[in-house]
């Protein structure tokens, strides 16, 4: 089975898509007091004002639903570019908000709408709807023969890996990792953000691993057995490493 | 159709031309006509390796550019009428190299050859990338060293996304594994990477193993290709493996070393 395709870049002369990774800070919002925001907003920029000066952030509306308070995209909007700010996407908020910036031409990040507390296992093992519109993007990139080292996989969804990958290669989901075979380069799951993805490998020699942004390199995964499947998850923001019993 | 067979590694100096220069040598003395083509522009020694570097006009660069053609460029090897050389250019550099002009070429070889093996240079870079781009076999050679490993790790990566049977859709390239400068006696005491250790992170098909030989370097010194020294390890290693290529099953001699008559009789070791 050949490599998903969609992992090639595509070239032509007029223009190419390049596949880079670049962190965006999220701007989590909590109150609709839009005077109260501003203050805050001005007190953290003073603390860095070159790094947050025309910097891109993604707003988070996670918290602000679960508060179940509303405020104005527009006013929102205007104040954050009034600090100096470019928001250039928006996350966790609901089919409404979202529709909104869309809109208004921002773009809506790692698709989450408001979420009900759901007992993590379920949530790590849902499958893609059925009527999902981008349910393209997150179908589950499956590999069969050994990942050579230099080669990069990614994944919009999961990542299912049936043989080895060896050292020098980088393997990136959006969603879950499951390698069946020696695990020796590199392994990031949840790579947009997503806190609840996993790692499974049978053998664990991974030079790096990593959830969500939180990684542990290979002399740091002390105490780990080799040769016996291994889970890893995130705890707190913290990374463990289990064996599968 | 000739065959196209690319001997490449990754990893520098582990033996890719000795391998080239025996295998070649063994394809024709088997009675099949055979080429061999040094990619390695700027660094040739493919001419040294098999006894014709007195005897270069034209090269593969000149053949590329339309300056010569192919007949004039091709050189008839001194112990076999079947084997002929199409060596690299010493004075150019890789860049001379172009996909088009090495695919005219390899067309045109097609038509007279059975196979065409071609000695790529070391790296990822033109040269190497063109020495496996139209290939229909792979042979890696790897040393059991771990650097060695890594680097052809890589290199299948790259046989396997950027080769023409790779952008067709074709059939993939065979890929075979050759592991040379093996010394069971080190494997043994722990200093060396052993087979299984190899084939463990490349899993390829073993084609054979290559004992470390001091005769390598006297085939290299005479302008012999090894495998004509048939009483030597490493000759009678690459006759096992152009062998087992032309589909005869042989017996892998050089992996466990060799036992002496006393341990044959008592066993132990």
């Amino acid at each position: 089975m050949t490599i998903n395709p969609q992992n090639k870049s595509y070239s032509s002369p007029a223009l190419e898509f390049k596949s880079t990774m670049f962190s965006v800070p999220v701007l989590g919002v909590a109150s609709d007091d839009l005077k109260l925001i501003e203050q805050v907003l001005n007190e953290k920029i003073k603390l860095a004002p070159e790094f947050f000066k025309h910097s891109p952030v993604i707003l988070d509306f996670y918290d602000l639903n679960k508060k179940q308070l509303t405020l104005s995209l527009d006013a929102l909007l205007a104040l954050v570019l009034k600090v100096g700010l470019f928001v250039v996407g928006v996350r966790g908020g609901s089919e409404e908000q979202h529709q909104q910036a869309i809109d208004l031409g921002i773009a809506v990040t790692a698709n989450t709408e408001i979420k009900a507390e759901l007992p993590k296992a379920s949530k790590v093992i849902a499958a893609p709807k059925d009527d999902d519109p981008i349910s393209d993007d997150s179908t589950t990139v499956l590999i069969t023969k050994p990942i050579r080292s230099g080669q990069r996989i990614y994944s919009h969804g999961d990542l299912i890996v049936l043989a080895q990958v060896g050292a020098g290669a980088e393997i990136l989901a959006e969603g879950n990792i499951h390698v069946y075979g020696t695990l020796r380069g590199r392994a990031l799951a949840g790579v947009q953000g997503n806190v609840d993805a996993r790692i499974f490998c049978s053998d664990l020699q991974a030079e790096l691993i990593s959830i969500a942004g939180h990684y542990k390199i290979s002399d740091d995964i002390q105490g780990a057995v080799s040769n016996t499947p291994i889970q890893i998850y995130l705890q707190k923001n913290a990374l463990v490493i289990k064996t599968i019993a | 159709m000739a065959r196209i067979i690319v001997v490449t590694s990754g990893k520098g100096g582990v033996g890719k031309t000795t391998t080239s220069a025996a295998i070649s040598m063994g394809l024709a003395k088997k009675g099949h006509k055979t080429v061999v083509i040094d990619f390695d522009v700027g660094l040739r020694n493919l001419d040294l390796i098999m006894g014709c570097e007195r005897r270069v006009v034209y090269d593969i660069i000149n053949v590329i550019n339309g300056e010569a053609s192919i007949n004039q460029a091709l050189i008839k090897d001194k112990n076999c009428n079947l084997l002929s050389i199409l060596p690299a250019s010493q004075t150019r550099n890789k860049d001379a190299l172009t996909q088009e002009g090495v695919g005219k070429i390899l067309e045109e070889l097609s038509k007279d050859f059975k196979y065409i093996v071609c000695d790529s240079p070391a790296g990822i870079e033109q040269g190497a990338h063109l020495a496996m781009y139209f290939a229909d076999d792979a042979f890696i050679v790897t040393n059991p060293e771990v650097s060695s490993v890594r680097d052809s790790d890589r290199i299948l990566g790259l046989l396997s996304s950027k080769s023409q049977r790779a952008e067709k859709n074709d059939e993939p390239i065979k890929e075979y594994l050759i592991l040379t400068r093996y010394a069971p006696e080190r494997v043994k005491s722990g200093e060396m990477l052993s087979l299984d250790d190899v084939q463990d992170i490349l899993s390829l098909d073993l084609l054979g193993v290559i004992p470390e030989s001091k005769s390598v370097l006297t085939a290299s010194n005479s302008g012999n290709p090894v495998i004509l020294d048939e009483k030597s390890d490493a000759g009678q290693a690459y006759s096992d493996i152009v062998a087992r290529y032309l589909g005869e099953t042989r017996p892998h001699r050089f992996i466990d070393g060799k036992k002496g008559l006393f341990r044959k009789l008592f066993g132990g070791g």
